[in-house]
């Protein structure tokens, strides 16, 4: 399976227009929304969202007969998670990060992990669609981007997948980055839009995975992002014009390859370039 | 009486800094201003759960009593678990809030101010 990311850095500058546009247009190719804080795919590809799972994380819970108050749960969290209170041991479980430490170093094992579900993954039953969604208030929803991307490995018999992320360069980035061939990286020709792409090319380059820029909302402009990539050596895949007819598509719900023959064209050859530069 | 205010200095003719969670100091006087220690936040860095943190190294230090500018829901949780009354600070020194306090004029905090993460 060729798995493709799509990031961009700066937000808004249409890593689900060119995600969505790509899995639409290739048979076999799976969209994953790894945008888990505000998942919003699945309003241009409408799935059947028939499939679904809670994502269970291990939390402590403090058995207070057993503890003793020694507060060694306390200063070994990572993630001040836990505090000690007049030898009483109050846990956070919004911060915790599921690690495990505090059980491991509790002497009177006062301390026993239960589950907790910080959100849910979903996905059709023709494994053409899949995203995470993590529940309101929670701070962290890595542990949905891994279930969602092992969940996504399982179908053996797609033939690719493009993986939404969320914007900027975060550990949810990084985890939806993880593993991938290859990353699309779309800006667009705006100060802004530059000073993110800069982040997002470090970042895949520290994860050594090979990267294009799309140039979305492309137009008189460009030349700001040009210099840098040529500067860079990162090629400049695709340029998808500045239009008023996208916006207004977008705005219902319509992806553009949906009447833009120029565009489904390029966005299949990207895609077959890509499978080359991978597989070769 | 041990009284622990977050300071953005090491002295007691520093500004009060009204951050609680990221507060540079935490800087502990007798009800008279006379200077007992000065904590380093070494929660000031943390990437979450700061409030927490720093109401441990309150609670650890043995403090009586807090004046901080606003505590958020996880940090007044641990201050309020542990029945240490906390005080709304007032703009301006060290000094002026635990004089302003020694004078009953600093109102207690009831209520947590807005999270800001790690807490719905």
């Amino acid at each position: 399976m060729l798995k493709i990311a799509v990031l961009s850095g700066k937000g808004g500058t249409g890593k689900t227009t060119i995600s969505a546009s790509l899995a639409s247009i290739i048979h076999g190719c799976a969209y994953v929304d790894c945008d888990v804080e505000e998942p919003n795919g699945f309003l241009f590809l409408n799935p059947k969202l028939d499939c679904n799972e809670q994502v269970l994380v291990q939390v402590p819970q403090i058995d207070e007969q057993l503890c003793n108050g020694c507060g060694a749960c306390v200063r070994i969290c990572q993630f001040n998670a836990l505090a000690l209170v007049r030898g009483k041991v109050l846990v956070f479980p919004e911060l915790c990060h599921h690690c495990g430490a505090c059980s491991l170093v509790c002497e009177p094992k006062a301390i026993t992990e239960i589950d907790r579900s910080i959100g849910n993954i979903s996905w059709s039953s023709n494994s053409c669609f899949f995203q995470g969604r993590l529940n309101i208030g929670e701070p962290a929803g890595i542990p949905i981007i891994k279930r969602l991307k092992q969940e996504v490995s399982k179908k053996i018999d797609l033939k690719a997948a493009v993986f939404d992320c969320s914007p900027g360069a975060s550990c949810s980035v990084v985890n939806s980055l993880e593993g991938c061939d290859y990353a699309s990286i779309v800006t667009e020709p705006t100060p802004f839009g530059l000073h993110d792409l800069k982040i997002a090319v470090e970042l895949v380059r520290e994860m050594k995975i090979p990267a294009g820029v799309i140039i979305n909302k492309s137009g008189d402009q460009d030349a700001i992002i040009d210099e840098y990539c040529l500067a860079e050596n990162v090629p400049v895949s695709l340029r998808v014009p500045y239009s008023r007819k996208i916006a207004e598509h977008y705005a219902r719900g319509i992806l553009p390859v949906e009447d833009d023959e120029a565009l489904a064209i390029s966005l299949t050859e990207l895609y077959h370039s890509i499978r080359g530069e991978v597989c070769s | 009486m041990k009284i622990a205010i977050s300071a953005k200095g090491r002295q007691i003719n520093d500004s009060v800094d009204m951050r609680f969670g990221r507060t540079e100091y935490f800087i502990l006087t007798d009800e008279n201003g006379q200077l007992i220690d000065v904590l380093d936040n070494a929660a000031q860095s943390a990437t979450g759960g700061a409030g927490i943190a720093a109401a441990q190294a309150v609670l650890d230090s043995g403090a009586d009593i807090l004046i901080t500018g606003q505590l958020g829901p996880n940090a007044m949780r641990v201050i309020s678990s542990a029945s240490i009354p906390a005080y709304q600070a007032v703009e301006g020194t060290i000094l002026e809030n635990i004089q302003a306090f020694a004078a009953g004029k600093l109102s207690k905090i009831t209520e947590s101010g807005p999270a800001h993460a790690g807490q719905r």
